[in-house]
């Protein structure tokens, strides 16, 4: 607590409590707004919302140059709460940052006129300040304080709508990730006994207990993988994911790009590489086994995705898959695998939240949920399925969209490696990919619709301009898509620039690979 | 012959001014709520004072009348009694701004409540003070009286039940460790702490052990470790909500801080076969209080058996701690603070809701809980420290256990520590789910003063900053006798 008040804190310390507060303090001020208060309560979010964006991209020029953030707080007798920022925090801080303001402008669309706006903006705030405390923790006790505090406060999102429904989605959760949350207690402490220390580094910390407790830390590696597994929806621990659906459609934006999903990732690869270190991981054997799950999820996410035909549900299955490119891309050893596991952390939460907004537009604008009720909503809505068509071709893999990166690296991994199932399992689930997604792009372009579809319903709402400009919905639903879209092409187009993701990938697995 | 050192003024005052305020308002029962009022900021005032001197110049000794042991009264405070005597202080002043409301409309209660109230007070301070067996047994007993007074002040059939229960339970626990005293006092010749535990090592063998077992069966019945747990729910569940905070929150606290300073203090140890028995009683506590804290129906009910659980983790640390493990004292203890602010702040919402819905009837809060967001706050935030989630003064006290558990391999020990945790998440969140559900019907509702709103919140934003401050508290926990100390001294000895 001291350190908070020393005179001679330097602003390098400070900023990552800054950015931590950014989001937390308009939260707490939403949860006491009344809720006609729309106004103040939208300035706080996107004020929050710019203001963080800001001094993560402050914090992107700094580390570029070399500067180090880092605070620390003693917690216990011999264990601070350590907050640092170096290049792979900032990959994520930079996604939650970024992908939190493009999902508050559509929230505050989407909710227009609904129920419990405060508490549902508070808890989105939280989220979020949870998301990129997860993003900065510097030991694995700060980590677990904020992946805890995800599961609290993303709760009350998945429940919002308060259905029988949402209220089973939420049990269903909280099962899952509570267990998992004593599963990542008990393997925190068990390596702390071992170790006497909890510091992220970069080749891990194992290595002076490896060869002495090996039995020890592959329970560890079990338990901690197991802990943060839940979240990263490995099958077949990804039972919540698909009920976590019931919940408002931003909601799952930001729970399958951004923060709950994308954390159990960020924590796979943060166990792999800064807590155990890739090298002393595979000589422990336990970066085979990870792959083979991450290889099973992908194909059993993708089986599964073909069979929903409810939308939501398809792109929720699809997530399973997608998001264990990523573990997949950590337990193929190697530095170019490496490379795209990392850069999918960010291209996957970019493609999916565009998917999700689509979803949610169709469903807000013409009460479509069905991948059978899609045919020709191309021509009634041709943004929101351009939007929508540029993900799914991301995600399928095809160049140059964003996700044909990750997928060209990691196949470059695995030959690298010399291994070549993972090439096999990439290449069935990309065809899986596009066995999913082309249908719903037919349905939308080339069918005739069956039924007329229903008046629109958010111009009548939104006032003349809007009337005049005719959107085909209101448009703080239709910019977020078409941003993020714009980005995956972007981020796949350009990604050789200096500060793409790609670059910042090959970054970090040039430090975790080649450290003296 | 010991000096009289700082800070005596400090300690007579904790004891004297809940006492002479209690005395006042049993005689002037018109201005009762003002007297009360201020003699418990009075209170929290000096004991706060008190923890402070402690805190910077360590163990605080006095001698009552000035006699020296053994014919006078000796007080002593060291760091472990201060961190008691400071939470029982927020509890209590905070409680009081409660029963200040809570009571508005109750003539008769508030009649009662105030002068017994502070009578509680007083014998927890005098007993966080004693440094003499006859003298816990003096604080111990009007203890017992006085909250037994008070869970009967509800009326009604279920109330003076679960007194009477309490009562013998109450009575019979006092005797038992009366009756250590006295068997102890024959063999030592005196009941100060220090004199008979110098005297313990030599006392005529099945003498002093038969003494030692009567003096902790009786506290352990009045700590309600399972199976001796079955007074607490009715006693708990029936008291008026902030009697059953009180009860909950601090009363048995007292009873197991007795039990830790007998087993350091007195018998040295106690033994390894006694800790481990403790131990798997603590276990059994802990799944059997928290299974039957998810199947109550009654919110009130449900926060008592959660007591039940949480008591068993106090227990659970016991071989831990005496296996040499140092953190787990420290962690046992951190555990009885958290869940002393944590329990009163649950306790105090679920007065809120009761007071508000007019029942407690978990299925049925759902109106009730969407009215009072402050209150359910209050509750989900007591209910992280319950679960053990960071950053919390439970997450601090399980750490520590479940460092100690996996130091020694007692892999069955993690288990139970963790299963109890996400048994109360299960229990936490069927209250707290109905928040988010839309309310049923309406019902005719009666408000709540904020005051009773802000209290509740207050202890449960507490529970959550301890565990922030453990940088802090730890060094006063080592104060006097340093419970670790003892532990490592015993080990070894047990060792040897």
């Amino acid at each position: 607590m001291s350190a908070l008040f020393d005179p001679r804190l330097p602003a390098d310390a400070l900023l990552p409590l800054l950015v931590l507060a950014s989001s937390l303090l308009p939260g707490l001020v939403v949860f006491f707004l009344g809720e006609a208060r729309v106004r103040t309560r939208t300035a706080l979010n996107l004020g929050g919302a710019f203001l963080k964006l800001a001094m993560v991209g402050w914090m992107i020029w700094g580390v570029y140059h070399g500067q180090r953030y880092e605070l620390r707080l003693p917690l216990l007798d011999d264990l601070d709460l350590v907050l640092r920022v170096g290049a792979l925090s900032l990959l994520f801080l930079v996604l939650s940052a970024g992908l939190w303001l493009v999902t508050t402008v559509y929230a505050v669309g989407y909710l227009e006129h609904s129920p419990h706006r405060s508490r549902f903006f508070g808890f989105f705030s939280l989220c979020v300040t949870a998301t990129v405390g997860v993003a900065m923790a510097g030991n694995l006790l700060t980590f677990l304080l904020f992946f805890e505090m995800l599961t609290l406060t993303t709760y009350p999102l998945v429940v919002h709508r308060g259905t029988e429904a949402a209220r089973e989605a939420g049990v269903v959760y909280l099962t899952h990730t509570v267990l998992a949350g004593a599963l990542l207690l008990a393997g925190t402490v068990w390596l702390y006994t071992l170790t006497g220390t909890l510091t992220f580094a970069p080749q891990g910390f194992v290595g002076d207990v490896a060869d002495s407790h090996p039995a020890a830390l592959t329970a560890i590696f079990a338990l901690l993988i197991g802990g943060v597994g839940v979240k990263a929806a490995l099958v077949p621990l990804h039972g919540w994911l698909p009920r976590a659906m019931v919940a408002p459609a931003p909601v799952s934006a930001l729970l399958h790009a951004v923060a709950v999903v994308k954390a159990g990732a960020f924590g796979v690869v943060l166990i792999v590489y800064d807590v155990f270190g890739i090298e002393q991981a595979a000589a422990l054997g336990v970066t085979g086994p990870l792959a083979l799950v991450a290889a099973v999820t992908i194909v059993y996410g993708s089986l599964r995705a073909l069979f929903q035909d409810d939308l939501k549900r398809r792109l929720a299955f699809s997530t399973v898959s997608q998001v264990s490119y990523i573990v997949l891309g950590v337990a193929i050893v190697g530095p170019l695998a490496s490379v795209g596991g990392i850069v999918h952390l960010v291209h996957q939460g970019v493609m999916k939240i565009t998917l999700f907004f689509c979803a949610g537009n169709l469903a807000e604008t013409l009460g479509i949920h069905k991948v059978s009720e899609m045919n020709g909503v191309g021509r009634r809505m041709p943004w929101t399925m351009g939007a929508f068509t540029i993900a799914a071709l991301g995600m399928i893999g095809v160049p140059p969209m964003a996700g044909f990166i990750s997928k060209w690296y990691l196949s470059l991994g695995a030959l690298e490696a010399g291994v070549h199932w993972p090439l096999y399992v990439l290449i069935a689930s990309s065809l899986l990919n596009a066995a999913y997604f082309l249908p719903i792009l037919h349905a939308a372009w080339m069918r005739e619709p069956t039924t007329p579809w229903p008046e629109p319903a958010t111009s009548a709402q939104s006032g003349s301009s809007a009337r005049r400009l005719q959107p085909e919905t209101g448009w703080l639903l239709l910019l977020p898509p078409l941003v993020t879209a714009a980005l995956s092409l972007l981020i796949g187009l350009f990604a050789s620039m200096p500060v793409s993701p790609l670059e910042w990938s090959l970054l970090i697995a040039e430090r975790e690979f080649h450290y003296p | 012959m010991l000096p009289v050192l700082a800070a005596p003024a400090w300690m007579l005052a904790v004891v004297f001014v809940p006492l002479a305020a209690a005395l006042l308002c049993f005689l002037l029962p018109r201005r009762a709520v003002i007297l009360g009022l201020v003699a418990a900021v009075l209170t929290a005032a000096v004991t706060f004072a008190l923890t402070l001197e402690v805190a910077a110049a360590g163990t605080a000794h006095t001698l009552l009348g000035g006699w020296a042991a053994p014919l006078g009264i000796l007080w002593r405070a060291d760091g472990l009694s201060a961190a008691l005597l400071a939470m029982t202080a927020l509890v209590g002043v905070t409680v009081s701004l409660y029963a200040a409301a809570y009571f508005r409309d109750d003539a008769h209660a508030r009649v009662f409540f105030w002068p017994l109230w502070l009578l509680l007070w007083t014998a927890l301070n005098a007993l966080y003070l004693s440094a003499d067996l006859f003298n816990l047994y003096v604080t111990l007993e009007l203890l017992g009286f006085a909250a037994v007074s008070l869970t009967a002040l509800g009326g009604g059939a279920a109330a003076l039940t679960g007194a009477i229960r309490y009562l013998l339970v109450s009575v019979l626990g006092s005797l038992s460790y009366l009756l250590g005293v006295a068997l102890l006092y024959h063999s030592c010749g005196s009941v100060d702490i220090g004199l008979v535990a110098a005297c313990i090592p030599d006392a005529p063998r099945p003498a002093s052990q038969v003494a030692a077992a009567a003096m902790m069966a009786g506290l352990i019945l009045k700590t309600a470790l399972f199976p001796f747990h079955f007074w607490l729910p009715p006693a708990h569940g029936s008291a008026p909500a902030p009697v059953s905070a009180v009860l909950s929150a601090l009363v048995v606290k007292a009873s197991f801080y007795l039990l830790l300073r007998l087993w350091l203090d007195v018998l040295g140890g106690g033994g390894r076969w006694a800790a481990e028995l403790l131990g798997l009683l603590g276990v059994a506590a802990v799944l059997w209080g928290s299974v039957l804290a998810l199947r109550q129906e009654r919110l009130k009910l449900l926060i008592a058996y959660s007591t039940v659980a949480q008591i068993g983790y106090l227990f659970l640390a016991l071989p831990l701690a005496v296996a040499g493990g140092a953190a787990a004292w420290t962690g046992a203890l951190y555990l009885a603070l958290a869940h002393g602010l944590a329990k009163a702040a649950m306790f105090l919402s679920a007065g809120n809701l009761l007071r508000f819905g007019g029942h407690d009837r978990i299925a049925e809060l759902d109106s009730a809980v969407h009215r009072l967001p402050l209150t359910l706050t209050a509750f989900a935030l007591a209910g992280v420290s319950i679960m053990g989630l960071p950053p919390s003064g439970g997450f601090i006290g399980k750490w520590l256990l479940l460092k100690a558990a996996f130091a020694q391999g007692r892999f069955g020990l993690v288990v139970v520590i963790l299963l109890g945790g996400v048994l109360a998440a299960a229990y936490v969140f069927k209250v707290v789910g109905h928040a988010f559900t839309p309310a049923a019907r309406e019902r005719r509702l009666r408000t709540v003063p904020p005051g009773m709103e802000w209290s509740a919140l207050l202890l449960a934003a507490a529970a959550i900053v301890l565990g922030l401050t453990l940088p802090l508290i730890s060094p006063l926990l080592q104060v006097g006798a340093a419970p670790a100390a003892m532990a490592t001294a015993f080990a070894a000895w047990s060792a040897a």
